[in-house]
């Protein structure tokens, strides 16, 4: 499940924020400046249920997140919403893979000691036999010029 | 009736004679009559699917979506262990070292395998290359995309890492890998069409015990590995739906 952050966690000089996740839990966030670069040559992949929970994670994404694979599965994927990142972004990506249709966004992702990291997220819903049953995200190395982009573009969508 | 088996045409060219060896070894196992017919290349092999005229082939992961999705194939086995992986090149002289200094316009190297094609162009992305911006130097092998980063003729070259580290010593020695890939989950599979799906089962059991015995080792060491092992229909799903993510 999602708790609040705890200060023995982080690595470094941090602030603190509480988010509104699910529209109903509040979480208390604590982040901190220090980024961690992508691993070239790897992606980051993810499978939720159809309400958003976590179902499957590979290696890339433990490493990444800073969680170990038991926290994950069956947590909410807002285990790694970041306060920088625009709720319109996600309802956005919520309204894309609803309709059927894939996703693809600059997502700024918060890690378990209060880093972060950029990816470029691709999100499809995962049909069998005609239904849908789940979600998956496949994160791959972002180009740089795209996150300049997105760090200036965010600010302005709250 | 006989069934008609093909290999994708990614296949090595050391292996062709293997693929035939282990063609005769299954047609004796299974008791059917199995027809092996290699196609030159990748619009050959698509026509020959939408004709339905394939009953079984040892395919590319690109294909997979619509092979299990539009023609109803299944998995039957796949080489144990191994996965299909990319790695950038450039010449060992050149002044690239990391994958973002490359610029756009730029001579790309490849061969026409859809899959390391793929993931290659993935691992350009962070220098924000793409299909548009790059020049495309498309040859008929490894061997040739390293000849043309050697010559000058490219300036990076998208190889299958299993092709890249089978170059010799000489050609790697002039080299420089930029980035090789780690995804794991993409592989070549075995599949079987609808015709023939009764010895689906049948199949995969004779495929995954065919390394207990010297004469099925052998064959298996001519195709390039060691052992059939067996994937179910989740992960060939889950394989497809990654493919489906990066095609864009
Ligand atoms: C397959 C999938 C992957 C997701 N990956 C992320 C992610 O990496 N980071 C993130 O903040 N939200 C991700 N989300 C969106 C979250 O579900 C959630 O909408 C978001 O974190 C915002 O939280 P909220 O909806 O509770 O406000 C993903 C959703 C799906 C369906």
């Amino acid at each position: 499940m999602i708790h609040d952050m705890q200060p023995d966690d982080i690595v470094g000089d941090f602030k603190e924020v509480y988010l509104q996740l699910y529209n109903s839990i509040k979480r208390r966030i604590l982040y901190t400046d220090i980024e961690t670069p992508y691993p070239d040559g790897k992606l980051i992949v993810s499978t939720t249920d159809l309400d958003g929970n976590i179902t499957h994670v590979n290696k890339s994404f433990v490493e990444m997140s800073g969680y170990t694979e038991e926290e994950l599965i069956g947590a909410p994927h807002s285990i790694l919403r970041h306060p920088d990142m625009p709720p319109a972004a996600f309802k956005d990506l919520w309204d894309t893979v609803q309709k059927g249709e894939k996703w693809q966004g600059f997502v700024k992702n918060l890690r378990k000691d209060g880093g972060f990291y950029w990816v470029k997220a691709t999100v499809i819903p995962n049909i069998r036999k005609g239904a849908v049953v789940g979600y998956t995200s496949v994160r791959r190395k972002p180009s740089r010029k795209k996150v300049e982009e997105c760090i200036k573009l965010y600010p302005t969508l709250f | 009736m006989s069934y008609m088996f093909t290999v994708s045409p990614d296949f090595s060219p050391d292996h062709l004679s293997g693929w035939y060896i282990f063609n005769t070894w299954l047609q004796r196992q299974t008791e059917q009559a199995i027809h092996l017919e290699i196609l030159n290349d990748f619009t050959s092999l698509h026509s020959a699917i939408q004709k339905d005229q394939i009953d079984l082939i040892y395919a590319n992961p690109y294909d997979a979506a619509m092979l299990v999705r539009e023609k109803g194939f299944l998995p039957v086995a796949k080489p144990a262990g191994e996965s299909d992986e990319a790695i950038i090149a450039v010449a060992d002289s050149s002044d690239v070292n990391i994958v973002e200094d490359l610029k756009p316009g730029i001579r790309v190297a490849y061969t026409d395998d859809p899959d390391v094609r793929l993931m290659g162009m993935i691992m350009l992305e962070p220098a924000d290359l793409d299909s548009d911006n790059i020049t495309p130097v498309l040859t008929d092998s490894y061997p040739v995309v390293a000849k043309h980063l050697l010559k000058n003729e490219a300036d990076v070259g998208i190889f299958l890492a299993e092709a890249f580290d089978d170059l010799s010593n000489l050609i790697k020695n002039q080299l420089k890998v930029l980035v090789r890939s780690q995804i794991s989950v993409i592989h070549h599979a075995l599949m079987i069409g609808p015709k023939f799906q009764h010895q689906r089962e049948a199949m995969t059991e004779l495929l995954t015990s065919m390394h207990h015995d010297e004469k099925g080792s052998s064959i298996l060491k001519s195709l390039g590995f060691s052992a059939w092992e067996i994937v179910d229909d989740e992960e060939t799903e889950f394989m497809i739906d990654l493919m489906d993510t990066l095609a864009t």
